[in-house]
């Protein structure tokens, strides 16, 4: 059997909801990942080292505030300077379908918006590592 | 006539619970009130234990305040906004921050960065508060303010601007939300330790006390536990047990509980479980109520009810087929005037989305309208007592609140419960429980799990650009370069001295308030004194 899947779970930015962040971190636990929480107000440059030291192949950020646009585009740019880009990054929260898109341009995996299943959430980052 | 559907498992085969997960027997009769007793439990609308309202006659002698929380972008635009619902017959205003001032940043700072303006509006200083509230005659209005850690400084502000309008502040009438408690244990948004933050809510309560007779000091929540995903019985317990909490601070302040107890005011969600919403309600007031008479000692009648406002809940409306939000939205609202809401918001259409736009915003508006003067819901006080069904639920809700409140006691108070993660830990159980019946496909949420649709269906979204912040940090910079620096400091620097001793701080922050000190920077020097906090984070 190959070894587990290693997911970083990261709430970036000023806000606090952390409702969503805490099912997907726990849902993909029970689906045998290994999964790291950073807590609450991660930094890009933290969640890039986070994500770098705990030698993590998917990073989800949850984010609910519509600063996704300011916050994403940094952490794709981080990922690439360390050399990093190999690490799926999944975007979870109150993206609009325009942002969406514009986010996955940037070389984001996923965009799974509100009512995404965690069934489909886990079938997605199964199929996009390798095993 | 049965509906026939293909989509969802046949009713039967679904487990009969509340949308908290309450198991529900077959059929309620009076064999299932055996030990009610009316007179003692329910008691008349507007008598102990107030279960069934805290007035005579609710409804027929005053409607609730209409009350839609709002703010967005700048203090201009907001300004337009609350100019516009006055107009349109709201009787409330209720003011929404962006998180950058919710978490004492000012616009311009690092980590305000992408933030400014979007989930509510951007106030750094007095001149934002003056400009939110142009036109807006402060004596006329009540106004609420939903804000929690730098509240004392908000609260401050508007003060403040009441000074500048000549109005007395005896006259002001209106609601901070500062209930720290809650955003340790769910919403999330704090900044400093809890110890230091609850003589800042104790301070506020002191000074509203001597100063402000006519100001909720607090709104005590139950709103951001629910939406964090807890129970109907996790919200009403830990907020009346975060009340019991305030309390003891202000008595141990030498406040007598008559002198403050009557201005707390609660916030409760109205989520979609229609009959364990109003229960929840009912059995709020009637323990509140034996809480100040029979642990507190309180007297005066005020201070046994509770008084709440609501609002819809905003964690049940989908993305999908947004338009069935309306009909979410009405049947919450109605759940909270039969449970006898002092004030209620309900929330807009497009909200899964974005902050509304001022179409949806008027059409939630229009729906507490409806059921005000359409429904007939406001003729007889509380017009569902007595049925059997609702009056096994609110005893069983009282058992179950009253048995946490309890456990909580146990461990030494709600702050002790907060630095042991209990709430916290219970409240990400039940929510994880819920996703999972819905994952199950055992709870149905309309459009998103069951009765899909390929059709889109297209809102107006309300976009904040960049500009708001720009437009902000413009106006801190010319601020910073006009105001007289040294009196900022010497204000600043006083309320240092201030929190490093026992003062109430309130005089200090309004003397920098008035000296136009930021937000920022008043925070600043409070972080200096009382320091930041940091959850353990848990899954």
């Amino acid at each position: 059997m190959s070894a587990p899947i290693r997911v970083l779970v990261a709430k970036p930015g000023l806000d606090g909801h952390d409702r969503g962040a805490k099912i997907i971190a726990r849902a993909l636990r029970d689906a045998g990942m290994e999964v790291i929480y950073t807590g609450l107000r991660q930094t890009p440059e933290m969640i890039v080292n986070a994500a770098l030291q705990e030698d993590v192949q998917v990073i989800g950020l949850s984010i609910l505030s519509g600063a996704h646009n300011a916050i994403v585009p940094r952490v794709m740019e981080l990922l690439r300077e360390k050399d990093m880009a190999d690490v799926k990054v999944i975007v979870g929260g109150i993206i609009p379908d325009e942002d969406a898109l514009d986010l996955k341009r940037q070389g984001v995996a996923a965009v799974f918006q509100p009512g995404a299943s965690l069934e489909g959430i886990v079938d997605f980052i199964r199929a996009s590592v390798p095993a | 006539m049965k509906v026939p559907t293909t989509t969802t498992p046949p009713a039967a085969q679904r487990p009969f619970t509340t949308i908290s997960g309450v198991p529900i027997e077959p059929l309620y009769s009076p064999d299932e009130l055996h030990d009610l007793d009316p007179a003692r439990d329910l008691g008349a609308p507007g008598r102990f234990p107030y279960t069934r309202g805290i007035h005579e006659t609710m409804y027929r002698g005053k409607l609730w305040t209409m009350r839609q929380f709002s703010g967005f972008a700048t203090p201009e635009e907001t300004n337009r906004r609350y100019l516009y619902l006055l107009a349109q017959g709201q009787t409330g205003l209720s003011v929404a921050f962006d998180l950058p001032t919710l978490m004492g940043y000012d616009a311009d700072h690092m980590l305000a960065e992408g933030e400014v303006g979007k989930c509510g509006v951007a106030i750094s200083s007095l001149a934002d508060m003056e400009t939110l509230f142009r036109g807006i005659p402060l004596a006329d209005v009540t106004t609420s303010m939903t804000i929690n850690s730098p509240a004392a400084v908000l609260w401050a502000m508007y003060l403040a601007v009441a000074e500048q309008q000549g109005v007395d502040w005896a006259r002001l009438s209106g609601t901070i939300q500062n209930d720290i408690l809650k955003e340790y244990i769910a919403q999330k948004e704090y900044i400093f330790p809890p110890r230091p933050s609850m003589r800042l809510v104790t301070d506020t309560i002191e000074f509203s006390a001597r100063h402000t007779p006519r100001f909720n000091p607090i709104s005590i929540s139950g709103y951001h536990i629910r939406e964090a995903g807890s129970t109907a019985v996790q919200e009403l317990a830990f907020t009346l047990r975060d009340g019991i909490e305030y309390v003891e601070w202000a008595l141990a302040r030498g406040l007598a509980i008559d002198q403050f107890a009557p201005r707390l005011s609660f916030f409760f969600n109205a989520h979609s479980d229609f009959f364990e919403e109003i229960a929840k309600y009912h059995a709020a007031r009637k323990i509140w109520a034996h809480v100040m008479r029979d642990r507190f000692g309180a007297q005066d009648e005020r201070s046994l009810k509770l008084r709440f406002h609501a609002q819809t809940a905003g964690c049940s409306l989908t993305w999908q087929q947004p338009y069935n939000n309306v009909v979410r939205t009405s049947i919450q609202a109605m759940a909270a005037v039969l449970g006898g809401c002092q004030s209620l918001h309900t929330n807009s259409l497009d909200e899964a989305y974005a902050l509304p736009s001022e179409h949806a915003v008027t059409i939630a508006l229009r729906t507490q309208q409806v059921i005000a003067h359409e429904s007939g819901v406001t003729i007889a006080p509380d017009p569902l007592g007595g049925s059997y069904f609702l009056e096994r639920l609110t005893l069983d809700t009282e058992a179950a609140a009253l048995a946490y409140i309890r456990r909580i006691d146990e461990m030494g108070g709600m702050i002790t419960a907060i630095e042991q993660n209990f709430p916290q830990r219970e409240i990400a159980n039940a929510s994880y429980e819920y996703q999972k019946a819905v994952e199950r496909g055992d709870k149905i949420i309309v459009g998103v799990n069951a009765f899909q649709s390929d059709r889109e269906e297209a809102v107006e979204i309300l976009q904040i650009d960049r500009a708001a912040q720009d437009h902000q940090a413009k106006k801190l910079a010319a601020l910073r370069a006009t105001r007289d620096n040294s009196r900022v400091r010497a204000a600043l620097d006083a309320l240092k001295r201030t929190a490093e001793g026992t003062e109430n701080t309130m005089p200090f922050i309004l003397d920098a308030v008035r000296a136009y000190a930021t937000l920022g920077e008043i925070c600043d020097a409070l972080r200096g004194v009382f320091g930041s906090y940091q959850e353990t984070s848990l899954v």
